[in-house]
């Protein structure tokens, strides 16, 4: 590696836990070879620097930008389109990042009632914050107006506010897929990578047969070593409802696991130990919207033909359909939200 | 807008073996029913995947009918009940995300049932132009904020001063 003239990194994160930050470390030691290969020239999460030291660099100098998190304030747009024009290479780094994760469940809210949760009705908060005080987005104060960042009703993910050009799912992404996919950008030199992507001003409009996201194509269940068999089922259980089976497909035995419709790359870590899959690697190709796979493979496998049943079996089984089928794709689903109370 | 003069868009996915020909028949026997629905025709209501009707809906469909065989008659032996469960499982969610459940329906016409179909689409239509128009993506909105705050930002970071190094 040491025979390339070092290649210019940037991480950043927005609405996103920081478990994207930690797993660039789970590499380990590897992150040695990393300040080998790249000058890490922002991270604010790990190394100092300033914003204003971003925009003060040549319009895409930066090499690779490793972003996570979603945009849910206008500082975080503000971010992802600033460094969009600074690098050359732009990656949505994880879940949030790709799809939204569980910040974009916020979704099936508006500002106004996560605002009221954590200001009115958060037992942390509340008792000193007697007079309701909210973030405002300026106040004026005599030195000028101070401003807060704008935040938004509605959370969208990092393709849905820049061009994106490749795609690292996972909640958060396996270290070795991270490495893989550092070196591959590496290896490859950033402008041969950037040669396999679609030509020409079309770039955000990454074409049907162009994958750019960096992983498997085909599912969990394809790196799930348990047997499965037709499937038929009478009743959905909860997790905590039944002791599953060690060796059958958990979805047989009732449980909603989401592995039928997600990206395989993590070696099928939660039935392993036997945990449905929960879907944080997101779609694979293919699924345009990830909770109508689901929606459509679990109602294939109910197993009455009486409507009333029916309803019976899901609406017992599935007191949460959001939550269980768009866990980490929400905003980046077809709907993307919740109904807004429209104003007339 | 008064709810009287929307005129709602449907789209409707179609069997071709009896839905779309009871479409085809209420044509021929001069069956009026309102202009509104876009027929889609599929080889069966099993293969109305939900993405689907997502996608009709978030590119602004007002309401979205699905209509197959009658159960038991299915060309394909049994995927019209598939269609049953997915359309429930469907509803679930969509109620979940606070679209109003009337807005997609599902419905069982046979190749002869050119009247009950048009009467099914002028109950949905009318449904729905009393629920009003949906326009889903109005929703991904932020009231035109998010420039502003934008701007402020641009402009913020031009007038702070500078830090010496």
């Amino acid at each position: 590696m040491s025979d390339k003239p070092k290649g210019k990194l940037a991480l950043y994160w927005a609405a996103s836990c920081g478990g994207c930050d930690i797993a660039v470390l789970a590499i380990d030691e590897k992150i040695l070879n990393v300040a080998e290969a790249f000058d890490i020239v922002f991270w604010p999460c790990a190394a100092d620097g300033k914003v204003r030291d971003v925009e003060k660099m040549d319009d895409g100098s930066i090499d690779v930008c490793l972003f996570n998190g979603g945009i849910r304030t206008s500082e975080q747009e503000y971010m992802a389109q600033l460094l969009r024009r600074k690098s050359k290479v732009l990656v949505a780094f994880g879940s949030c990042a790709s799809e939204g994760c569980i910040p974009g469940l916020a979704n099936m809210n508006t500002r106004k009632e996560v605002f009221d949760t954590v200001y009115k009705e958060g037992s942390a908060t509340v008792p000193e914050n007697p007079q309701d005080v909210r973030p405002q987005p300026a106040t004026k104060m005599p030195e000028g107006i101070l401003h807060l960042p704008v935040f938004y009703d509605t959370l969208r993910t990092l393709d849905q506010t820049v061009e994106v050009d490749y795609y690292l799912p996972g909640c958060p992404p396996e270290a070795e897929n991270i490495w893989k996919a550092i070196t591959a950008i590496r290896g490859k030199g950033v402008r041969n990578l950037l040669c396999e992507a679609p030509e020409g001003p079309s770039r955000q409009k990454v074409p049907d047969t162009f994958s750019a996201v960096i992983g498997l194509n085909t599912t969990v269940c394809e790196e799930c070593p348990r047997k499965r068999g037709e499937k038929k089922i009478k009743k959905f259980y909860r997790t905590w409802e039944i002791i599953p089976d060690e060796e059958t497909c958990l979805l047989e035995q009732g449980l909603l696991c989401c592995g039928i419709a997600t990206r395989a790359g993590c070696g099928a870590l939660c039935p392993a130990v036997n945990s449905p899959c929960i879907g944080c690697y997101g779609a694979n190709d293919g699924v345009a919207d990830f909770g109508a796979r689901m929606m459509s493979a679990l109602a294939s496998v109910i197993d009455s033909d009486d409507p009333d049943e029916i309803r019976r079996i899901i609406e017992e089984g599935i007191p949460d359909p959001v939550g269980s089928f768009y866990r980490f794709s929400l905003a980046a689903s077809q709907l993307r939200r919740k109904k807004k109370m429209q104003i007339a | 807008m008064s709810n009287e003069n929307f005129d709602p868009k449907i789209v409707g996915f179609f069997c071709n073996w009896c839905s779309y020909r009871a479409a085809d028949l209420a044509g021929s026997a001069r069956i009026k029913y309102p202009p509104n629905v876009r027929i889609i025709r599929v080889m069966c209501s099993g293969r109305v995947d939900p993405t689907f009707v997502l996608k009709a809906l978030a590119d602004g469909a007002d309401g979205v009918m699905i209509a197959g065989c009658h159960p038991g008659e299915c060309h394909y032996i049994n995927q019209n009940y598939k269609a049953m469960r997915r359309y429930e499982m469907l509803k679930h969610t969509l109620t979940a995300m606070g679209v109003e459940p009337e807005r997609v329906r599902l419905v069982w016409a046979s190749a002869a049932e050119g009247r009950q179909l048009a009467e099914a689409i002028d109950k949905l239509v009318s449904d729905v132009r009393r629920l009003g128009p949906l326009h889903w993506p109005r929703n991904w909105d932020e009231n035109g904020e998010r420039q502003k705050a934008l701007d402020d930002i641009v402009k913020e970071h031009e007038e702070a001063m500078e830090v010496p190094a």
